[in-house]
């Protein structure tokens, strides 16, 4: 989990072997070269490919309408920002500022219910002893592998029957109860390496379990309270079930809910609003990507995010 | 299923040390759950709880306005001759068995084309990574619908190759590769997970191999695949529970329809049209218990499985 494994190179796994024995020297490196610009060379041209969509959808925020559908190319003579002022109109007379409000309190309330409860969680399990603390952890890596659909009927029930259909309650309570086994199971693969000694050493000062936890344990775990908070940031800007499930009036819509609005109701007439619209609606993630772009990579790879 | 510290056998009048320890034993008991108790509310009332209901669901005929009404195994019984249940396990499961194994065989192969000394590594993992991220969204759905429809751009470019398909999104037969190229699209996250499990094999392997002569097909089957099979097992479990969840795109390209004619009417999509398109949330239950049952069949046959292809080197941790 150190910051600086993305800088270090790993041990080269399939580093090109060199026939240095038999070649003369000046060919080796020639040879190197050559394999490193096609290593290069190939790399680039798969990043083209995968890379296509997304260019392809930016570039067509920017065209008219008529050029876009049938259209494979990148450039096109008359870009313009006409799309995105009529994305920003929003649509069934809700702004599409209000939406991005919407989604902003929704994946910032995640953000803090993850954090908030997968660290207390993650300390209880690892640093307090308490009978049923092994049963109680089975249950949770179990949830991790259960599919969310068994539990979308009762709990759209429950929050039926006690009215919070149609607010944000139910997308944000299970969050602050850490329903998401994924983010405890991180913070605990995170805390089981940060040394016992330190707080040992606190317990024989006295200090107790709140305190030890507020003091010693939240600063450690900034790492990992920084991977959690991003995807359960991205994970709620982008997710659809729940609000599709939950909200009703589209002034409570999150951007998911209102693109699809918007493509219901423009159908295929105005592609360009609707792509420039998805550009938007992309943009914090990306924004995010590319700020915490270490922290993501990593997260995945230590943790098995799946992003 | 809160057990308040059961006072042990130990508790009778020990020596006032003992009595000190259980105390502090209590105490610590006490801790425990109060730092557990969001955990255990959240667990109770939105896993286990909901859990239960929807099997006691999954039995009877409940349109969420009046009494759920006791019908036993009919919702199971019934699923099986309902064509567009029998359809959605066909697209779900054409879905996982293609869908999911090109994916990680693609993630393979750029991890291990990425696993060198080289510059810009961490700059290409990025880039790879970055579908991983939005794939799943509303946005990429939308421009999928796009890129694929009529004469969309997919089509222009496959017709510059004479290949032209004229349509993949209205066409049945064409909406399947459609959805496998979009999952395949997303292989970032298990490339990511691969690079991290290359990076354990240990080069001198690969020397030792190549003293004796072993070639690079050779390299691979003998070192580089066992000693990423935790991995590949890793990967494989999760990205197969993963692909039987598909919904939003699916919704999305499809209007909400599972349409053309059934093309894409995944399981997800199915239950959730049960569920809340027409209320029968008994139904959909069924469903959901179905699910539950078969990722957990799945799950079990992955980790029974493992101990003939999984190898772990014995002195991990």
């Amino acid at each position: 989990m150190t910051s600086t494994a993305l800088k270090t190179p790993p041990a080269a796994g399939t580093a090109p072997a060199e026939p240095a024995a038999r070649d003369p020297k000046s060919r080796t490196i020639l040879g190197k070269s050559l394999k490193t610009l096609l290593f290069h060379g190939v790399t680039l041209a798969l990043i083209a490919v995968v890379m296509y969509p997304a260019v392809w959808m930016v570039s067509s925020s920017f065209k008219p309408s008529s050029e876009i559908v049938g259209n494979a190319a990148i450039w096109s003579e008359n870009f313009s920002f006409d799309n995105f002022v009529k994305a920003m109109d929003g649509i069934g007379g809700v702004s599409t500022l209000q939406f991005f409000g919407n989604s902003l309190i929704l994946a910032v309330g995640s953000v803090i219910g993850v954090v908030l409860s997968s660290t207390v969680t993650a300390y209880a399990f690892t640093r307090i002893n308490f009978p049923g603390r092994k049963l109680f952890f089975t249950l949770m890596i179990v949830t991790l592998l259960l599919p969310f659909h068994v539990v979308i009927i009762p709990q759209y029930i429950i929050f039926q029957q006690l009215g919070l259909v149609d607010t944000f309650i139910p997308l944000l309570l299970g969050k602050f109860l850490g329903a998401e086994a994924f983010f405890v199971f991180l913070m605990v693969q995170f805390m089981r390496n940060l040394p016992r000694e330190l707080d040992e050493a606190a317990r024989i000062d006295g200090a107790g379990h709140v305190r030890i936890f507020r003091s010693i344990m939240l600063p450690l775990m900034k790492p990992s309270i920084i991977t959690a908070s991003i995807f359960a940031f991205i994970w709620s800007w982008n997710d659809f079930l729940g609000p599709l499930l939950y909200l009703n009036s589209p002034d409570k819509y999150p951007l998911p809910l209102a693109l699809r609005l918007f493509v219901d109701q423009t159908q295929s007439s105005d592609y360009g609003a609707m792509i420039a619209m998805s550009v938007l609606a992309l943009l914090p993630v990306l924004l995010f990507f590319l700020i915490f772009q270490r922290h993501i990579v990593e997260g995945v790879s230590t943790q098995g995010l799946k992003g | 299923m809160t057990q308040t510290p059961a006072p042990t056998r130990r508790a009778k009048s020990g020596p006032p040390l003992r009595d000190e320890k259980l105390k502090q034993r209590r105490a610590e008991a006490r801790t425990g759950y109060a730092f557990l108790l969001p955990w255990l509310l959240g667990f109770i009332l939105l896993t286990a709880g909901p859990m239960i209901s929807s099997l006691y669901l999954s039995f009877t005929n409940y349109n969420l306005f009046e009494a759920p009404k006791w019908i036993g195994f009919e919702n199971y019984t019934k699923l099986f001759q309902d064509d567009r249940f029998i359809q959605s396990v066909k697209v779900t499961l054409t879905y996982v068995v293609f869908g999911t194994p090109a994916k990680l065989i693609a993630a393979l192969a750029i991890a291990m084309l990425l696993n060198s000394k080289r510059r810009g590594r961490g700059f290409y993992r990025s880039a790879f990574y970055v579908p991983s991220l939005i794939g799943a969204s509303v946005s990429v759905a939308i421009v999928w619908k796009a890129m694929f429809g009529d004469a969309g751009p997919v089509d222009q470019i496959l017709s510059f190759f004479g290949i032209g398909i004229g349509g993949w999104v209205g066409n049945p037969s064409m909406t399947m590769p459609m959805m496998i190229l979009l999952t395949v699209w997303q292989f970032g996250a298990p490339m990511i997970i691969f690079l991290a499990g290359l990076k354990q094999v240990p080069a001198e392997m690969y020397e030792a191999a190549e003293m004796d002569g072993a070639g690079s097909v050779r390299k691979f089957l003998s070192i580089t695949l066992p000693l990423l099979s935790p991995v590949i097992f890793f990967n494989l479990l999760m990205e197969t529970i993963h692909a039987f969840q598909i919904f939003a795109s699916a919704f999305i390209i499809s209007n909400g329809s599972g349409g053309p004619a059934g093309s894409t009417m995944f399981y997800t999509l199915y239950l959730y049209l049960r569920g809340f398109g027409d209320f029968r949330m008994g139904y959909a239950s069924a469903m959901a218990w179905l699910l539950l049952i078969v990722i957990g069949i799945i799950t079990l046959i992955f980790f029974k499985t493992s101990n003939n292809w999984v190898h772990y080197s014995g002195d991990e941790k």
